[in-house]
């Protein structure tokens, strides 16, 4: 029986994939999505990943599938799933090769006509300030014993050095430093791979955009966004470190899981119980990637804030450069939910998605209490991006997630099939959007059509309750590796 | 390596040592993978071209061939995070070796 004849509708945006519909299943599926969405989830397997995360040992309640859900690599992304602390299992498939790949706001006080002039000229600042893309070195260069403190003390590293504001700690997740982290549990190939590439951006879907506010719903001012505000989003990873952090585990636990005998529906998906030694090392190799992510972004931030100060001559300060929100859509919390009444510990997998949590959560930053915390999706290139709120009822509904951008509706491939490098750049300037990118063919797979609507996965999120719209912003100009 | 760079581009003056091992045929096809990525990011590498000199079901040594990594005149196109086992098949046919690798990128 097709997947599609088992698929049983809850409501308008919540659809179950019954425990029943395959052997394994241990937990049902449930999808957020449309109609049209749904479909699409359909046809590109995705929704058979979703069943095949249902077998994972110890999880709670169901395999969650966001809006923006298309097939990864074991997990789906855009998936979630939560599992026992005690009796469950970690699975780095379920967090994604890059670990704390998240997105950060940063506010200015400064509208979009105060710097039209001045757009190129700062493009070209940043563009000479952060480094990206194949082959580039990072700027900034750290001892071995520099490097361990990096992954363990996270963001507050390199504010220590003069790199970023000691207040960005405030409203970054876990104040930019993810407890528990190892450097030993890091193997020697990724210290080697993230060595020289701290502050850097990567290349694929990373980018960092100067941005335009241009629509408020409600609850805009109290995060301190205008109609009109200039803004800038930074979207990056834990770079070859994180991905190598990945790769290492999938082996260890891959090699456990042959020995043990275990079958598994997709090799991707090999995980390891919570308070097994794999396991527990995994954590801790993964709080250190996680680390090494915020702290990039944090150096990324500061020269973004350099690039401002040297094109209007004013400190970074006065131009209101605050931090909204630094948050992760590729990690596993431990987090305390509500289950059947009692109060669980969960290792809650969000591959794809954001945390949304409401404002009354100890992990929220108190200015946040009453608003919700910021959750922030990144569009694709050249699309709107959005500012949201998590909600009392993601909590009920998906361990408080939400999606985390559009994803990709058309391959890297079939993108390059059908999209010409400088077409693209001219449609991009005739839109009004600066360019920058490293790669030209990179360019080319991060066209919009490759991507779905992010307008729609982010109206399903609001409909079936996840999260909350707050603003939408368009870009001015693009910076990618 | 076309993926990330344009491979005609390189030239094939240096050779460098390459090993991996795994507890099976496709854990060794994705060691392997690593390995070649790792000499690409870490030690700067482009490759022209690759030779398998021994292997075994869990054991593989060759060597690449290529130059040190110039972004500009290799037209580097994108990063790859790492080979996944995502729909991964390797298997001997026609007296060769076929494999089928999706990259996460």
């Amino acid at each position: 029986m097709a997947i599609g004849d088992m698929i049983r509708e809850v409501d308008k945006f919540t659809w179950e994939i019954p425990v029943q519909a395959q052997a394994g299943m241990r937990v049902p599926g449930i999808v957020f999505a449309d109609r049209r969405l749904l479909e699409r989830a359909e046809n590109d397997r995705a929704l058979q990943q979703v069943m095949n995360v249902a077998h994972l040992p110890g999880i709670v309640r169901a395999s969650f599938a966001m809006p923006d859900i298309h097939w990864g690599y074991g997990f789906p992304i855009g998936g979630v799933a939560a599992t026992g602390l005690e009796d469950g299992v970690v699975s780095p498939g379920g967090v994604g090769y890059d670990i704390s790949c998240g997105v950060r706001l940063v506010k200015t006080s400064l509208s979009y006509p105060e710097i039209r002039d001045k757009l190129d000229a700062l493009m070209d600042e940043m563009n000479g300030l952060i480094p990206k893309g194949l082959g580039s070195k990072g700027r900034i260069i750290l001892s071995r014993r520099e490097m361990e403190d990096l992954l363990v003390k996270g963001a507050s590293e390199l504010i220590a050095r003069g790199i970023g504001w000691e207040e960005d700690l405030e409203v970054m997740e876990e104040r930019g430093r993810y407890p528990g982290a190892d450097s030993s549990k890091v193997s020697e190939k990724a210290f080697e791979r993230g060595k020289s590439q701290v502050g850097t951006l990567g290349s694929g879907n990373h980018f960092v955009e100067i941005q335009e506010v241009d629509e408020t719903y409600g609850l805009a001012d109290k995060l301190g966004l205008f109609e009109g505000q200039v803004v800038i989003m930074i979207h990056s990873g834990s770079r070859g470190l994180g991905h190598q952090v990945c790769t290492d585990y999938i082996e260890i636990m891959g090699r456990s899981i042959a020995k043990h005998g275990y079958q598994l529906p997709d090799r991707q998906l090999v995980f390891a119980e919570n308070q097994s030694a794999e396991g527990l090392d995994y954590i801790s190799a993964m709080a250190c990637a996680a680390n090494f992510a915020m702290a990039n972004r944090e150096a990324m931030t500061h020269w973004v804030r350099e690039a401002f100060e040297r094109t209007f001559r004013a400190g970074a300060r006065k131009l209101g450069m605050d931090l909204l929100y630094d948050v992760s859509h590729n990690l596993a919390k431990l987090e305390e939910h509500s289950v059947d009444g009692n109060k669980v510990a969960l290792m809650v997998h969000r591959k794809g998605a954001t945390r949304s949590f409401p404002g009354r959560r100890p992990e929220v930053p108190s200015r946040y209490a009453e608003t919700g915390q910021p959750v922030i999706i990144p569009g694709s290139m050249g699309s709107n991006s959005y500012v949201l709120v998590g909600t009392e009822e993601a909590l009920e509904k998906s361990f408080g997630s939400t999606c985390h951008g559009a994803g990709r509706a058309m391959s890297r491939k079939a993108a390059k099939k059908q999209v010409r490098g400088e077409e693209l750049a001219k449609r991009m300037r005739g839109k009004g959007i600066l360019v920058r990118s490293a790669s030209l063919s990179g360019l080319v797979e991060e066209a919009p059509e490759a991507y779905k609507d992010i307008r729609e996965i982010v109206e399903v999120c609001e409909g079936a309750g996840l999260s909350k719209k707050v603003a939408r912003t368009r870009p001015l100009g693009v910076m990618k590796g | 390596m076309s993926l990330m760079i344009e491979t005609g581009a390189v030239e094939p003056s240096q050779q460098v040592r390459l090993e991996a091992s795994g507890i099976d045929l496709k854990s060794l096809l994705v060691a392997w993978l690593s390995e070649i990525l790792y000499q690409v990011e870490v030690e700067g590498w482009a490759f022209a071209g690759f030779r398998v000199s021994e292997m075994s079901d869990t054991n593989i040594t060759g060597y690449g061939t290529g130059e040190q990594l110039d972004p500009e005149r290799h037209g580097a196109k994108t990063e790859i995070k790492a080979p996944t086992y995502h729909m991964l098949e390797v298997g001997r046919q026609d007296g060769g070796w076929s494999a089928q690798v999706i990259f996460d990128l």
